[in-house]
């Protein structure tokens, strides 16, 4: 916990510069990085110059007046905030001139500013006041005829309140919109007096571009963009320093509170994932935590049409241990296992592995990751020998050439977004590689992708292929790093492989729909830049070659020396905040954490005597595998924490009836979501506002995670699974999840060095760290691979055409994919204002494809694919190419995964969700599914209800 | 929504594609039977083994040599 107080603002950025200049600041000796403003070289020796316009978050502006100072043998009072330091300066910061001249500015300030103070929501955190405070405002002279007291508020933001009568103009939020998020909202309208602060074209917030990631709220010094829960409830009295629970990059925040109430969330200024940025969702979304719809009661039922009953916490522990006996018993030890998910702590995916594999006596344990990045855990740890991104999010700031592939980054990663359009807006040249358009390709203000090659979805592996054949027959293979770094033979098959004409752009053209010249141009530009990084998303991963295609990248970037530097790398962005880490916390059912395989010998004797339990050398199921297993009978109990598998996994009628066919399904969960409707058993969750542990993001970046508040339900998670496992007999007493992280890191070799202590020192820390002196690993595989033999592998990616095709009954392809304002399966976004950007899922059609069936915007429509049906609102647009549609899966109603397939990734088995043959037709009516949903949903929360009232 | 061997029998030649690439044939075998061990539960590797040596007609043929390594 720390006090209220702020981090220091030094009032501009830090200059990179390793060259030192010295000078005298109120007679005080100064060395600081050639570039450093005046300003910020006296706020590091304790020198407080007023400001208004500056703040180190965005460039100087020079605006305000207030940060004049004097320069002996200089003219005039020059600004600080846009004065560089100069070897032998002699400055002074205060006088009675400029005492005088800083009074006059803020005179003129005040004169056109509401005289509110007790009662303005900024008091206690309004830099104005401290400003009159500082230049000693006594009296305000003037009496204008003309003020901007009366202009009117714009309360459009659900989350805060803009409110023109209190804005000075310092264009601090104009700058932060530009800058800092890279969306160009906010614009200065009018000259002079007229002048005033304007989202889009004089709109209100909600009609602008504005995706309200809160950065000029973050940067306003008075009142005028102010967190509406700040309004509402006051001034936040304390802070505590935690971790974003949202996607994969991780943002640092302090969570302001008052007591045991989150005020706010505020990104930290120190956090090394995000600088200080935010979004929507983790800067604003955090109301789910507290919702009239989290459940905090334990509950049992017998059957799914029972109604719940709630009990103690003891009664519900005994009887999920006393059905896991029973049906191990009956069925056989591997009838139960347990599925992980993203969302929880590295801490609570340890033991909750470690109790399946343990207490269970089997490795039927998986992880969320199965459906998302499992390929990049497969494809990486095979090539370069390790199941992880290779960069940390700050090299994209050395990239000269980017490639997106099968990502959104401004949607799905929004602060990372943000970085990467900061980079290509100081020239860094994109390429991107969708079948859609995504906002990086021409929708982002001075951005535009170089080359946008639209393949055809399900042809990636073609498409990089093809790349592979320009670099080796265009000579542009990096010989001397292949020489040095990688296994000769291997690079040798596997130039043979990617020289064979079939390869080429021109002969793939027919198949991925690229313009062979233009993917020859990419091709050339990836490989002749100096540094040149990968960056990837799930429409490289979610397809039946999703593996293949994280190997053909790998391939790309080691034949191109794009590796083991700052600037290059192979990135995937990883959906959820922690897959990275419940992937490293062994929640494969192959792998022990630090994914070793669990046959390995060694290994499996380290395990054995460390957990003193009889392990499994064999792997368990995976999570489509035990759904079949329970068709089949031969495994009727699971233990979900965290994970929705009814609605995110695809074949959703075929998930469900597995579920129904269990006789045993325990969910902990923080609401009842859709798995819980076939759940037996519900054990409440905590959420990660009332907890403690770790995430791990995209970076391998392990952060804190920081209980706020007391769990509602009295516990956090990683404490229900103790319980269980105590009353399945196999005992576990941890005090703290600080003695699991402790133990996580004497069994696995890249954890060695990682420790709460340490996390707490540096503020985070990026694995591997093989001693105890380490602090951590920002790039990896700098000098040598992580294969056993240092060296990386190469390996031959065929393209396989997807078995799920297109035809005269299903003539057209969808695709999902995520938008910014929700999360996932919307278990938290949706229970938050966040729905007023997004309130239902819409399918985007191509205006040639919604002329052909009589389709406009908001017409209902009927998606039908070979596995089911369901019925969304279209959207015409051509973001989408013709042949293709896409949808969102943020609401279970939707059904999306209705029509998704079993088809799967061949090495991981992570679904094809990006690849469904469908038929698109006008419709007036929900589909069967949906109407057979909605009667479930309103019974199941009916047996809710009952169970609540009976308890 | 398929039946369990189908499922199997999918999987197994969509791992025997990926390995298909390799032109010395034994090497993919092995590929494909290694792969199946590492990642198969027991009782799905059980039930490819059986599936081919009583019918085994859906497997590809570099696939087939790879179970018939498994038993």
């Amino acid at each position: 916990m720390m006090s209220i107080n702020k981090d220091k603002d030094f009032g501009t950025p830090a200059s990179p510069s390793t060259k030192l200049v010295n000078l005298e600041i109120d007679g005080f000796k100064v060395s600081v990085p050639e570039g450093t403003s005046i300003m910020r070289a006296a706020s590091s020796i304790g020198i407080d110059i007023p400001k208004l316009c500056a703040t180190d978050s965005v460039e100087p502006f020079g605006s305000c007046r207030l940060c004049i100072v004097q320069i002996e043998g200089g003219r005039g009072m020059p600004a600080s905030c846009t004065t560089p330091c100069g070897e032998g300066l002699k400055v002074s910061t205060q006088s009675q001139k400029l005492a005088e001249v800083r009074r006059g500015v803020m005179e003129l300030y005040i004169s056109d500013h509401p005289l509110d103070c007790l009662t303005c929501s900024a008091n206690g955190d309004c830099e104005l006041q401290d400003m009159a405070g500082a230049v000693g405002l006594r009296e305000v002279r003037y009496n204008p005829v003309e003020t901007h007291l009366q202009a009117v508020k714009d309360e459009s933001n659900p989350y805060f309140s803009f409110d023109p009568s209190k804005c000075i103009v310092c264009s601090r939020c104009v700058r932060a919109c530009e800058e800092t998020q890279g969306t160009f909202a906010l614009t200065i309208d009018g000259r002079g007096f007229d002048s005033k602060v304007s989202p889009g074209q004089n709109e209100d917030f909600m009609d602008s571009e504005c995706v309200s990631c809160g950065a000029c709220v973050q940067a306003c010094p008075t009142a005028t963009l102010m967190e509406k829960s700040v309004i509402d409830h006051g001034q936040p009295e304390h802070a505590i320093v935690t971790t974003c629970a949202y996607c994969g990059v991780g943002c640092s925040f302090r969570a302001e509170m008052k007591g045991e109430q989150v005020i706010r969330m505020v990104p930290n200024k120190n956090g090394q994932a995000n600088h200080g940025h935010s979004c929507v969702k983790g800067r604003f979304a955090f109301g789910y935590a507290t919702h009239k719809d989290r459940i905090t009661k334990p509950m049992i039922r017998a059957s799914i049409k029972d109604a719940w009953q709630e009990v103690s916490w003891e009664e519900a522990i005994n009887h999920a241990a006393s059905e896991l006996k029973r049906i191990q018993t009956q069925y056989g030890k591997d009838a139960i296992g347990g599925i992980t998910s993203s969302r929880c702590t590295n801490e609570e995916v340890y033991v909750m592995q470690k109790l399946i594999r343990a207490g269970f006596g089997n490795n039927n344990v998986d992880t969320c990751a199965r459906v998302c990045h499992s390929p990049t855990g497969y494809g990486l740890k095979q090539t370069f020998g390790e199941s992880s991104g290779t960069q940390d999010f700050d090299s994209v700031m050395q990239a000269d050439v980017i490639i997106v592939i099968g990502a959104n980054p401004t949607d799905g990663h929004p602060v990372f977004g943000s970085q990467m359009k900061k980079r290509l807006r100081q020239g860094a040249k994109l390429i991107v590689v969708d079948p859609r358009e995504i906002d990086l390709v021409k929708n982002s203000p001075h951005v535009t992708a170089n080359y946008h090659l639209k393949l055809r979805p399900s042809t990636n592996v073609a498409v990089i292929n093809a790349f592979s054949h320009v670099i080796v027959s265009e000579n542009l293979v990096d010989e001397a790093f292949v020489n040095e770094r990688c296994d000769v033979a291997s690079f040798n098959k596997w130039r043979t492989f990617v020289s064979d004409t079939r390869h080429s752009p021109e002969n793939t053209e027919s198949i991925t729909g690229i313009p062979a010249a233009d993917l020859r141009a990419a091709a050339r530009l990836y490989a002749t830049a100096n540094n040149s990084a990968i960056y990837y998303g799930l429409g490289v991963t979610e397809h039946s070659q999703g593996s293949t295609m994280v190997i053909g990248i790998a391939n790309l970037a080691m034949a191109t020396g794009n590796l083991g530097r700052v600037g290059v790398g192979v990135n995937p962005l990883r959906g959820q905040n922690n897959v990275q880490g419940s992937c490293d916390m062994g929640s494969f059912p192959h792998e022990f954490p630090g994914y070793r395989h669990v046959s390995d010998v060694d290994t499996h004797n380290l395990f054995e005597g460390a957990w003193n339990a009889e392990l499994s050398s064999e792997p368990g199921l995976r999570i489509p595998n035990m759904f079949d297993a329970a068709l089949d009978k031969s495994f009727m109990g699971l233990y979900c924490a965290g994970e929705d598998i009814a609605q995110s996994d695809p074949d959703i009628q075929h998930v469900h009836s597995a579920l129904r066919a269990m006789e045993c399904v325990i969910v902990q969960d923080i609401f009842l979501n859709e798995t819980a409707k076939f759940a037996h058993v519900f054990l409440p969750g905590a959420s990660f506002l009332e907890k403690t542990g770790t995430f791990t993001n995209a970076e391998r970046r392990i952060s804190p995670v920081r209980k706020v508040m007391t769990p509602l339900a009295g516990y956090a998670d990683w404490e229900v699974t103790q319980m269980l496992s105590n009353a399945l007999g196999y005992p576990m007493n941890y005090a703290h999840p600080s003695e699991i992280m402790a133990e996580i890191a004497s069994l696995t070799p890249t954890f060695t060095g990682v420790s709460y202590d340490k996390i707490d020192e540096l503020g985070s820390i990026q694995w591997p760290c093989y001693d105890e002196a380490s602090t951590g690993t920002p790039i990896m595989h700098e000098e040598t691979f992580m294969r056993d033999n240092g060296k990386g592998l190469f390996m031959l990616t065929e393209f396989v055409a997807t078995s799920e095709r297109v035809n005269g009954k299903y003539p057209l392809i969808l695709t999902t994919g995520r938008i910014l304002s929700q999360y996932n399966v919307g278990a938290q976004t949706r229970r938050t204002e966040n729905n007023a950007w997004h309130s239902e899922d819409v399918l985007e059609i191509h205006p040639h494809d919604a002329e052909d069936r009589g389709i406009n915007t908001n017409d209902w429509v009927g998606i039908k694919s070979r596995t089911g049906e369901t019925v969304l609102r279209a959207l015409v647009t051509d973001r989408v190419q013709p042949g293709v549609v896409y949808t969102t899966f943020h609401f279970p109603e939707s059904g999306a995964n209705v029509i998704t397939t079993d088809n799967s990734d061949w090495a991981t088995n992570c679904p094809e969700y990006k690849v469904t043959a469908v038929q698109i037709s006008k419709v007036n009516q929900t589909s069967e599914w949906q109407a057979n949903y909605q009667e479930f949903t309103d019974t199941q929360l009916e047996l809710l209800e009952q169970g609540i009232i009976n308890g | 929504m398929s039946n369990k061997i189908d499922i199997l029998i999918r999987m197994a030649n969509d791992i025997g594609n990926f390995f298909n690439a390799e032109s010395d044939k034994e090497l993919a075998a092995n590929g494909i039977k290694n792969h199946i061990v590492r990642t198969w539960d027991p009782r799905m590797r059980n039930a490819i083994i059986s599936y081919n040596k009583e019918d085994g007609s859906k497997l590809s043929d570099l696939v087939k040599s790879a179970i018939t390594k498994l038993g």
